[in-house]
């Protein structure tokens, strides 16, 4: 690149080679090393998310656990295994919250969804999305309260058919210029509540996990 | 090669803008402005990169051939990319939350890659990073501008959620400029994002169109005065 002539050894294939090959082999050390150094602290960031979103869908006086300790592992026919945890006070299970995803605009919407012994949504909250910003991601409950609108709601005072975005003939409100998204989260919720109601006495039953270690 | 600091400082902001002179970086440009508070989180975002490759090439810069020198740079690139997005997920994990989704993005800037073979490839070290610090600084400057004016069009406000970004102290930046506006769609979506920006680079033509004029006229003028004759 400069004007000066260049040694004849650059002009060979091996030395391009070994140059690709070094910057290739330094490239994976320094990524290695990363890795290492930040896969901790990483960890140890979403799980202190996670408990955060946890405790925003099952308020602190429904149970006296840890939630991350009491986690049940619900492996169905053709899903993957899904976490559910269990909020328990005493020795009774009060609550559960587990993961759900919705089909947005732009990809899963990956949501933490908590159920009271009662079958009432005691709230649910978005993890991660890739909606447009400014239109999708008023699912946010730091972009808008929307999502706060479901909390107390069931199968049992609101029938099937409501679950629905107003547009399709429910009795939630869309977004201007996005639909799709809270037809998502609406449908991912509904299908939350179905899987609560088919598998309550399992998902109820306070033996069914093994008290983790604290670590 | 001497290098003059002051052409780099106002190539990078000005005549040589990423966005307004050179016309990159238009991919993440128009994915994140709609508002002015995620431009301006790419922006910082991409300027953190644009120093470190440019510090980066520039002192490897002996050893890289022509003939290998993209996969080289495109490796560096990534690389740091990819540190900056592990780093900050586990050190800076708040501002992640709000930034993480732009990170990954900044590797589809082809503008790094531009600078890294353009500037960062011929220079030393201290030029290399004032002009990836220049550049990073244009680029931040065309997206809040361009996030401004779409956010204010689209949706009636001005640096929403910035909170988010730079911290509650920050909160004082957030404006609604008309209550009760009920916002022009087309502005937020991509197709908007082209029409605005279609618009700036006719406004900085304009611009510059004006001050070359008043130039001439400011020499016309002294010339006149000189030798008043020859007109």
């Amino acid at each position: 690149m400069s004007t000066v002539a260049e040694p004849a050894y650059r002009q060979r294939i091996a030395y391009h080679a070994t140059l690709l090959g070094g910057f290739a082999t330094l490239a994976a050390t320094l990524l290695l090393l990363g890795n290492l150094s930040t896969r901790a602290p990483i960890e140890k960031r979403l799980a202190e998310d996670m408990l955060a979103s946890l405790s925003q869908v099952i308020p602190p006086g429904v149970h006296d656990n840890n939630l991350l300790d009491d986690v049940m592992i619900f492996s169905d026919k053709a899903e993957d295994a899904l976490k559910v945890y269990q909020a328990k006070k005493g020795n009774s299970v009060t609550a559960v919250a587990f993961g759900i995803t919705a089909q947005g605009y732009a990809g899963d919407i990956k949501m933490v969804l908590g159920i009271g012994r009662d079958g009432n949504i005691l709230g649910v909250r978005v993890l991660t999305h890739a909606e447009t910003p400014g239109l999708g991601d008023r699912i946010e409950v730091k972009k808008s309260d929307w999502i706060l609108g479901f909390n107390g709601l069931s199968l049992n005072n609101t029938p099937a058919s409501h679950w629905h975005v107003k547009k399709d003939g429910g009795r939630f409100d869309q977004f201007s210029g996005a639909t799709i998204t809270p037809r998502g989260v609406v449908k991912a919720i509904k299908e939350g509540l179905d899987f609560f109601t088919a598998n309550k006495s399992v998902l109820l039953n306070a033996a069914q996990t093994e008290t983790k270690e604290a670590e | 090669m001497k290098v003059k600091y002051s052409r780099i400082l106002l190539d990078g902001l000005w005549h040589n803008n990423i966005v307004f002179g050179q016309m990159l970086a238009l991919c993440p440009l128009l994915a994140v402005t709609s508002t002015a508070t995620n431009g301006l989180g790419m922006g910082l975002a991409s300027t953190a990169v644009l120093l470190a490759s440019g510090l980066s090439v520039s002192l490897f810069r002996g050893l890289i051939t022509a003939e290998v020198r993209i996969p080289v740079f495109v490796l560096i690139i990534a690389t740091i990319v990819t540190l900056v997005d592990m780093g900050m997920n586990a050190w800076m994990h708040e501002l992640y939350k709000v930034l993480g989704l732009f990170i990954p993005l900044i590797v589809t800037n082809c503008a790094i890659l531009g600078r890294a073979e353009s500037f960062a490839s011929r220079h030393s070290p201290l030029p290399s990073m004032l002009d990836g610090l220049m550049m990073g600084l244009g680029f931040t400057f065309a997206l809040v501008l361009l996030g401004a004016v779409r956010e204010m069009l689209g949706s009636g406000t001005l640096f929403a959620n910035a909170s988010l970004l730079l911290g509650d102290g920050f909160s004082f930046m957030e404006m609604e400029l008309l209550s009760g506006y009920k916002g022009f769609l087309l502005v937020v979506l991509p197709p908007g994002g082209f029409l605005v920006l279609g618009f700036l680079l006719a406004g900085k033509r304009l611009l510059e169109a004006r001050l070359k004029q008043r130039k001439q006229q400011v020499i016309r003028k002294d010339l006149l005065i000189e030798n008043p004759a020859t007109t």
